[in-house]
């Protein structure tokens, strides 16, 4: 479904899109700051799947629940400090951003 | 209670933001959530949404200049729009409770409410609209394009885009350098006093390296991913430092002047890896999964390689 490559550790991504349940609504698209999905046809298309970011804005605005991505933060930093800590969810600290 | 609020950007305003930007006091540059009057808005006037980190509070009324608007401010603990968002700190039930607790159904005959594209991944737009009946609209994502959205309530493609370009990346490097300023000082004595010049030379120049040249020049680093960017580019301010080492340590014992000079190519490559790496936070297109992976392939070898060149280090300065 989504274009995979050893490439580049960023070519993957956990973004998934069932066009079968897509209204059309145009959220995501409005949403997605990268650009990863286009309207066509009546109904989304994945145009860059590989530049998601995982931010989750598309899943979280998709009424018919189409869009499933594991979303969390971009920040190796917040990852580290997680798994020092033994906690499941990565967030950014009180210091951070 | 609605509080006034105007567009104009004062001088005090602009030390805030300075000093903000430097990641100095930012935590005390908050405001008050709620509901704010820029002008004289009445019950059809647009409401927009923000955060109520000073900066984004500013930027927004600034790019509303001759607008008479409402703005309702989120309860984000002073963090930034994104920022927040990604947390769910600005989030579905943040604003759902701002909207009841300001009594914005009072204010406004309309049901609109123009959140920050930003914002969305915090917040679900039909849940608000399912619970408070206001239709979410997603403006663009940087305030100095809000007039153009105004008219016709449409983003061209572009206004829909993050950037990272090199005033992006420039305006980040303040923070990070105020951050690491007295470690480097107090790591730069340490080493001075422990194995002499060369090494305390070292620290400013990994981190000058990791915070300065390497945001700049990221497009540029011809690897795909932050650690590798990290690695080329901490050889080459090691390759320099491993000469220099050769040549001024003085007996011509070949094994004993690689000794003392390897541990730079070890040493100074891995640390500023490991200062790119976590730069992926201050980046706006890494992904959870993407950064993962990252660490798991690179960060044993950054985390092997200053071991090794800690270890190697620390026995020629006892054997020379
Ligand atoms: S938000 Fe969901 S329903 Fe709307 S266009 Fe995108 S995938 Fe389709
Ligand atoms: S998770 Fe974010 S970056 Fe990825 S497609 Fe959705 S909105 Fe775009």
């Amino acid at each position: 479904m989504i274009g995979r490559s050893k490439k580049s550790k960023y070519l993957e991504t956990t973004l998934k899109y069932d066009a079968t349940l897509c209204t059309g609504c145009g959220m995501c698209s409005t949403v997605c700051p990268h650009g990863v999905f286009v309207q066509k046809d009546g109904i989304a298309q994945l145009a860059r799947p590989t530049a998601c970011m995982e931010c989750g804005a598309c899943a979280l605005n998709c009424a018919v629940r189409a869009i499933s991505v594991d979303a969390g933060t971009g920040c190796a930093t917040a990852q580290m400090i997680a798994s020092l800590k033994g906690s499941k969810e990565p967030t950014c600290g009180s210091g951070c951003c | 209670m609605i509080t006034p609020t105007t567009s104009s950007i004062t001088l005090i305003d602009r030390m805030q933001h300075i000093l903000a930007r430097a990641g100095l006091r930012r935590s005390r540059f908050r405001i008050r959530p709620g509901l704010y009057a820029l002008g004289d808005p009445n019950s059809n006037s647009q409401v927009f949404v923000t955060a109520n980190y000073g900066l984004s509070f500013d930027t927004l009324r600034s790019a509303l200049s001759n607008i008479d608007c409402y703005i309702l401010v989120l309860d984000t603990k002073g963090i930034n729009v994104w920022c927040a968002a990604g947390k769910g700190t600005f989030g579905t039930e943040e604003l759902i409770r701002r909207i009841g607790e300001v009594k914005l159904k009072d204010h406004v005959t309309h049901d609109i409410l123009i959140l920050p594209q930003l914002g969305a991944s915090g917040v679900a737009a039909h849940e608000i609209e399912r619970r408070t009946g206001f239709k979410v609209e997603y403006g663009p994502v940087r305030a100095n394009d809000i007039l153009q959205y105004l008219q016709n309530h449409a983003a061209t493609p572009n206004m829909r885009r993050v950037t990272f370009n090199f005033m992006d990346r420039l305006i980040l490097i303040p923070v990070e350098l105020t951050h690491v300023f007295l470690p480097t000082i107090i790591l730069m004595a340490l080493l001075y006093f422990l194995s002499g010049p060369i090494p305390a030379l070292t620290v400013p120049l990994v981190v000058i390296a990791g915070l300065l040249v390497f945001p700049l020049l990221i497009p540029w680093i011809p690897t795909p991913n932050f650690s590798t960017k990290g690695f080329l580019l901490g050889s080459m301010v090691a390759v320099p430092l491993f000469l220099l080492a050769l040549i001024s340590f003085p007996p011509a014992i070949w094994w004993k002047k690689l000794g003392v000079a390897l541990p730079y190519l070890l040493i100074v490559p891995s640390l500023v890896a490991f200062i790119t790496l976590n730069y992926t936070g201050a980046t706006p297109f890494t992904s959870k999964s993407g950064v993962k992976r990252e660490i798991f392939a690179f960060f044993p070898i950054m985390f092997w390689m200053f071991l090794a060149g800690v270890f190697i280090g620390t026995l020629f300065r006892f054997i020379r």
